[in-house]
């Protein structure tokens, strides 16, 4: 919830948002992200210049351009290897990643691996829908085995892909769910994910309206806040995934780990960074 | 959605700070409604929208006039953006890109009454006597909203039972 008072808040939520209106379908859960993702950065007071949003490909990845944030729209995918890269050249700012489970798990499903490995301090948003919402409806790594769509009649018959399982066996240092139909709880995951040095990453489930109309009020009743404390301990977090059935929300797991920081940034004279290319 | 607990106002500036913030976000929720559906050509939704929105800044200009007047100029909120929605704001979940008058309305009408309980709420158990007698006006306020949105639901004939059918939707694959 907001303050008015304007000399103890110098950014609200509506500061966040761009000019550009949102394409999304109404009923999106990506909505409430947008809404959450500014919420967060108001609740943290971090200027709008000091933020940047990077984004692969798909209706998530629309994000970076309705936020009044810096914001790179890159290739399907790869939304991980530019964030990094800008992460480690400009440690300075608070870099936002936000995906899909298209996007992030199947066509940049190596990136990620790679990026909880890296612990470079990200905060990794993916929205989870279960299904390729813009190219109309294909399944998705997350797509469950028996939905049938029409290109893949009776289902796929495929074993979901378990994010938080893949994300804590690879080493992300913070992980945490939320639901779209909770935009305070989203908010929170998204504010504790960008406070936790290192790479954190938030699966928020994020119902489609259009292709997946039997999710939003299911999820409705289905999600739940987790029942335990968080766990700096990956083994217990483990454990605890072993019962998930992809509904708990809050933190699972808020590791120690230092984050990845090269030894120079782009703020160092060019000649020590040309002494360490001659290396 | 998160529960709305009214919290325990310690003072009349704590409340006014609170209830400009419930109003301000109404508003601004009912805005980003507009917008999603002048986007998908939903007009005349985008319009009530729009005068939801309208409606909520005046009660926002109300409060504030309100709290002036009282030489509240120390407003602070007690809560944090991470908190729940406030209890006037729209679910922006229940919205559909085909969606009639009557359903933009009787999310309106929700909102009102989820509000009017809210204040009801506070006013029944505020300790401090100018929290409580600004309360039950907010309360009251809404109430007459409720009976407003009423009066405007009943201007449109009952929903189609096919208003969702879309001659061209968009599950259909190429």
């Amino acid at each position: 919830m907001n303050d008015l008072s304007p000399a103890a808040v110098a950014f609200k939520p509506a500061d966040y948002r761009s000019a550009v209106k949102p394409v999304w379908c109404p009923g999106c859960g990506d909505h409430s992200v947008l809404l959450a993702t500014q919420r967060a950065l108001a609740e943290l007071q971090l200027p709008p210049e000091q933020v940047a949003v990077v984004s692969g490909i798909g209706c998530s990845s629309r994000l970076p351009a309705y936020l009044n944030t810096y914001g790179f729209h890159g290739v399907h995918g790869r939304a991980l290897p530019v964030a990094t890269g800008l992460k480690t050249a400009r440690p300075d700012l608070t870099v936002l990643v936000a995906s899909g489970d298209g996007d992030g798990f199947s066509i940049g499903g190596n990136h990620f691996l790679h990026a909880c490995r890296r612990n470079v301090d990200l905060t990794y948003i993916v929205m989870d829908n279960r299904i390729y919402g813009m190219t109309k409806g294909q399944p998705s790594p997350t797509t469950e085995p028996d939905f049938d769509t029409a290109i893949s009649p009776g289902g796929t018959g495929l074993s979901p892909f378990h994010p938080l399982v893949v994300a804590l066996a690879s080493g992300a240092n913070f992980i945490a769910r939320a639901f779209t139909g909770d935009v305070g709880g989203c908010t929170k995951m998204i504010v504790e994910a960008i406070k936790t040095p290192g790479f954190s990453f938030v699966h928020i489930l994020s119902p489609c309206v259009t292709f997946r109309d039997d999710q939003q009020k299911a999820w409705k009743k289905l999600a739940r806040g987790a029942m335990v404390e968080e766990t700096d301990d990956p083994e217990r977090a483990a454990r605890r995934l072993m019962t998930d059935d992809g509904f708990n929300v809050g933190v699972l797991y808020r590791g120690k780990r230092e984050p990845y920081r090269p030894r120079l940034t782009g703020g160092d004279p060019v000649e020590a960074l040309e002494a360490e290319f001659a290396q | 959605m998160s529960e709305i607990k009214p919290p325990v106002f310690a003072d009349a500036a704590e409340f006014f700070a609170e209830a400009l913030a419930i109003e301000l976000e109404a508003s601004e929720r009912y805005e980003l409604l507009a917008d999603q559906m002048e986007v998908h050509n939903n007009r005349a939704i985008a319009a009530i929208f729009r005068k939801m929105s309208a409606i909520e800044a005046e009660h926002h200009k109300e409060i504030a006039r309100l709290a002036a007047a009282a030489k509240l100029d120390g407003l602070r909120a007690k809560f944090s953006w991470t908190g729940a929605d406030g209890p006037e704001a729209t679910d922006l979940s229940e919205a559909h890109y085909l969606m009639t008058p009557r359903q933009a309305l009787g999310l309106a009408r929700h909102n009102e009454e989820r509000a009017a309980a809210y204040f009801e709420a506070i006013a029944a158990e505020a300790t401090d006597p100018t929290v409580r007698a600004f309360a039950a006006t907010m309360a009251s306020d809404e109430r007459r909203h409720v009976v407003w949105v009423d009066q405007w639901i009943a201007k449109y004939e009952a929903d189609d039972p096919n208003w969702d059918e879309d001659p061209d939707p968009a599950v259909i694959t190429e």
